[in-house]
């Protein structure tokens, strides 16, 4: 009988096993074809013009205004959003815990995790946008400051989501052995929560980095788009994914191709910035007991 | 972490004034920004680079659709507008905006029935009309069969492939449609974006278009450069005039030439269903719309400038990317009427 | 050196103490402005498209919510179709992804050997950094291709099985609601998955080693010690993912054949709020701008009434519990 049990129970885990090793292949096979989709139809556009040509010369051109626009305005969207993520998560998990109010933020969060982007995008547009351009009578109105702004309105919840449950893990022995020696609680926050959570908030970050810099719709009615060269945060702003969502309904091939090739660039970008970032911060991994 | 962090911060604002800095330094002759119609999108972005290098003058536009072309002029946020469809006189007159034409393109139904080679099936407006409408729906059906004898055609349902997003090439093919078919004007209409009886919707060109190559027996429309490009079969089509003609440069520039634009006030005109002998009957062009009395008045010059110039020079490049450019008259016409209501 | 007199030493605590009293305050303030501001953002969104879109909304809220015409052309709207799409395919996207999801992560903490855990999690997470407009591409291009030819297959066998044998019932053309929502799947899951990862290794070692001690299999220790342990942090991260496939815009759009149809085959096009807008919304003027406005509230109050829904299951399921 006890044998029997026994059996089953091996059974049970070597059956979720394996499954969760297919799990995994699955993920790893969807991963592989669809690079493989992005890299087989974009090798033909793959060279150095992309980083050197502007996009205003289309097929003979590249993507070299896309990729600084993209840089600066995924740079400054994280700039926003990261510090007022983690500050609004960290408020979530340490003074709002068990509060009304912070039952209220956090359900909103969720709900602003899945506003379709074009509506913030509206929104950043209606708030950023139009101000600005009366403001300067129509010499500034789109520009790459409010593209970043819409940006940060999408990766904000991610941030305050992730954050918010990562300082939520931190065993509360940690907080009371702090206390304990006298350090006033924003201390305590910065220097020991925040420093044992470091490993998930970053992850935060990423996952909220990966999610903005691919968006194409908030960027339209916000940075707009520039087919030349500018690093002027409030000119009009070319990136990368509007660059991609303009060059897949052109009718030449050839800048399909270079579509596929920008959406190479922005994959690769996030994949060597997780690399960069878990070496940097393997080294502050804080075990829990 | 905290010290990283404030690092961090302080290198992003170093950066931020940096930016500023260089960006305000290398303020540009003149920066024009226009936005609307996709239709034009690579017309007026080839132009703009050519323009560019011989005036220095940069001429930035991006096509975030015409609905939101003709929402930003009014807003003031952009220099010009495009749009596929022409604004009304009411529109005109209400925001001081003065529009005329400034490429010509056509759109061409394409086909994926196995046996059918491209260029080999004829339609007519009223056979189109009932095959989106869902009544003709069998490949073999007598309509079809009449248009094209000696052509084997399956005895197989028609899978209709449309837009799914609004877009100026679905305005131009409704309307033509509504003018050739009373029951598709009183049931569908024409728009941007319409009700459809029957069929699946693809996302922009390329989602109608792979949608047609994947699934058999299934006809869609597409802009002609894009299927000249991309080697989707296309049929050719019974005119107005009841000849069939084949969509090509010449059979665009013969709907352009034949449409009556001197009455058409403010241009105010669709090329479909064109009446002349050589017209192809699905022919476009969009809009291109600025202030009468524009707040920017250098600007706006050089946005007449721009266009002027590409009527003149452009037309290789139009031609290089399958559109048409406009013929002579017309652009006499224009240039009278820039004289005459642009201050 | 002399020795500090104590009652220097008293005011030397008390003037610290007040000041770390400040700094506490300062910094809640700070933290609390943040978590406002966020609350902000979302009022600001919600109602910005609540005002965009009352010309439909306050005209015939009710017809809009009811009816599943969508006529531009004569200005009758009705937002019953892309609703249906948005919770199936999300729908969809959840039921497929979130055992996939904690299959990997599984296989990340507790069964890879430790060369292998860093870089397929890197992978995992690649996915997420995908352009949604290529997900939308490869799906148009390579996925509708791939299902239409084992979707054949699928109706021959899904297709017989009572119930839920109408699902599978229709033309093989590849897109539709089932192809949208594995594209979702693939989209969402290393959200939810890296969410997962990070927080089972958060689960404390002493727990798992006292229940691997009581003679525990690796599958009942995941079970019943990691994931009641991380359970809340689970649900956020099955709420990301919901919340990126409600919205998702771009991929779901070539792929699900946006079509304003009600239909019970899953192998059938469909629609969904914000491929709609995405759609539409470039082209629109007038009362069909504010129609897809009016969408983009309701996506705000779907998603609204989904999280409450899934909020009040989880309540009474810890109540069951005796939590």
């Amino acid at each position: 009988m006890a044998a029997s049990i026994y059996l089953r129970r091996r059974i049970v885990n070597v059956i979720a096993l394996v499954a969760s090793a297919c799990a995994t292949l699955l993920g790893l096979v969807f991963l592989a074809w669809i690079l493989w989709t992005t890299l087989k139809s974009g090798v033909g556009a793959i060279g150095p013009h992309l980083f050197t040509r502007i996009t205003a010369y289309a097929d003979q051109g590249g993507l070299s205004n896309a990729i600084v626009g993209s840089l600066i305005m995924d740079v400054m969207a994280l700039l926003i959003c990261a510090p007022i993520g983690v500050l609004a998560g960290t408020f979530l998990a340490e003074y709002a815990n068990r509060t009304r109010l912070g039952a209220i933020i956090r359900f909103l969060n969720d709900i602003l995790l899945s506003a379709p982007s074009i509506v913030l995008g509206l929104f950043v547009y209606v708030i950023v946008v139009l101000p600005m351009s009366s403001l300067t009578h129509g010499a500034v109105s789109f520009s790459g400051f409010a593209g970043s702004v819409a940006l940060a309105l999408i990766g904000l919840p991610v941030i305050v989501r992730t954050t918010d449950e990562m300082l939520q893990l931190v065993p509360g022995t940690l907080r009371e052995a702090a206390l304990s020696l006298g350090i006033p609680q924003w201390k305590m926050t910065v220097q020991v929560l925040m420093r044992a959570a470091t490993s998930g908030i970053v992850t935060g970050v990423l996952l909220a980095l990966a999610r903005l810099a691919g968006e194409t719709a908030p960027l339209l009615f916000t940075a707009f788009g520039n087919n030349f060269m500018t690093v002027h945060p409030l000119d009009k702003m070319e990136s990368l994914p509007v660059a991609i969502y303009q060059y897949t309904n052109d009718p030449s091939p050839d800048l399909h191709a270079i579509a596929w090739a920008g959406a190479l660039l922005i994959t690769l970008f996030i994949l060597a910035l997780s690399l960069l970032t878990r070496l940097l911060f393997s080294r502050h991994k804080v075990r829990y007991d | 972490m905290f010290t990283s962090s404030r690092s961090m911060f302080r290198l992003g604002a170093i950066a931020f004034a940096a930016a500023c800095a260089l960006g305000s330094l290398s303020a540009q002759a003149t920066d024009i920004t226009g936005a609307g119609s996709s239709f034009v999108y690579p017309v007026i972005s080839k132009w703009s680079a050519a323009y560019a290098e011989k005036t220095g003058n940069q001429i930035n536009y991006q096509s975030i659709g015409s609905g939101g072309g003709i929402a930003q002029i009014k807003a003031g946020t952009v220099d010009f507008g495009a749009s596929d469809m022409p604004l009304d006189e009411a529109t005109l007159a209400k925001f001081g905006f003065a529009q005329f034409p400034d490429v010509i393109g056509g759109i061409v139904p394409a086909f994926n029935v196995t046996g059918v080679a491209p260029g080999k099936l004829v339609l007519d407006g009223k056979t189109l009309a009932g095959i989106f409408l869902g009544t003709v729906s069998k490949w073999n059906d007598p309509a079809i069969a009449a248009l094209n004898p000696g052509v084997r055609l399956p005895d197989a349902k028609i899978t209709v492939v449309h837009r799914s997003d609004g877009s100026g090439t679905t305005f131009n093919f409704s309307d033509y449609l509504s003018k050739v078919d009373a029951t598709w004007k009183s049931k569908v209409g024409e728009g941007t974006a319409v009700n459809w009886p029957t069929g699946i919707g693809g996302k922009g060109n390329e989602g109608v278009s792979a949608y047609i190559r994947q699934i058999p027996n299934s006809i869609g429309y597409v802009e002609y450069a894009y299927a000249l490009k991309n080697n989707i079969g296309y049929a050719v089509m019974k005119n107005a005039a009841g000849k069939v003609v084949q969509p090509n440069t010449a059979s665009f520039q013969a709907a352009a030439a034949t449409a009556d634009w001197a009455s058409a006030k403010n241009f105010n005109l669709l090329m479909t269903n064109a009446p002349g002998a050589d017209a192809w009957p699905i022919t476009a062009t969009s809009w291109v719309i600025v202030y009468k009395q524009p707040k920017n008045a250098a600007n706006g010059k050089v946005i007449l400038d721009f266009f002027k110039w590409s009527y003149e020079n452009g037309q290789d490049a139009a031609r290089s990317l399958d559109y048409v450019p406009l013929p002579a008259n017309l652009v006499s016409q224009i240039e009278n009427y820039w004289k005459t209501e642009i201050k | 050196m002399a020795p500090t007199p104590a009652h220097q030493l008293a005011s030397d605590a008390d003037r610290r103490s007040h000041r770390d009293a400040r700094h506490d305050a300062w910094f809640r303030r700070l933290l609390k402005g943040c978590a406002l501001l966020v609350l902000a953002t979302l009022l600001g969104a919600a109602l910005s498209t609540l005002w965009g879109g009352r010309e439909v909304l306050f005209k015939d809220g009710f017809h809009f919510l009811t009816s599943s015409t969508w006529n531009p052309v004569a200005d009758d709207y009705g937002a019953l179709a892309p609703i249906y799409g948005t919770l199936v395919t999300s729908l969809i996207a959840l039921v497929l992804a979130v055992p996939v999801s904690f299959g990997i992560a599984l296989f990340l903490t507790e069964i890879a050997p430790n060369w292998l855990r860093g870089p397929v999690a890197t992978a995992i997470e690649l996915l997420a950094s995908i352009p949604s407009i290529i997900y939308g591409m490869w799906g148009l291009f390579v996925f509708v291709p791939f299902m239409a030819s084992i979707e054949p297959t699928l109706s021959d066998t899904l297709g017989k099985v009572p119930l839920i044998g109408k699902l599978f019932d229709g033309p093989p053309l590849g897109l539709g609601l089932l192809t949208a929502g594995i594209v979702l799947a693939v989209m969402i899951l290393p959200f939810i998955c890296a969410v997962m990862r990070e927080v089972f290794q958060t689960v404390p070692t002493r727990l798992k080693e006292s229940s691997y001690a009581l003679g525990s299999t690796t599958w009942e220790v995941v079970w019943d010690i990691v994931l009641p342990y991380t359970r809340s942090a689970v649900i956020g991260g099955i709420f990301l993912g919901l919340g990126r496939a409600l919205g998702e815009t771009m991929a779901v759009t070539f792929v699900l054949g946006n079509a304003y149809d009600l239909s019970g085959s899953l192998l059938m096009p469909g629609t969904s709020i914000s491929s709609s807008i995405a759609n539409e919304f470039n082209e629109a003027v007038g009362t069909h701008r504010s129609a897809l406005i009016a969408l983009g509230f309701l996506l705000f109050v779907v998603t609204f009434i989904v999280l409450l829904i899934a909020r009040l299951m989880l309540r009474r399921l810890s109540r069951r519990e005796g939590n």
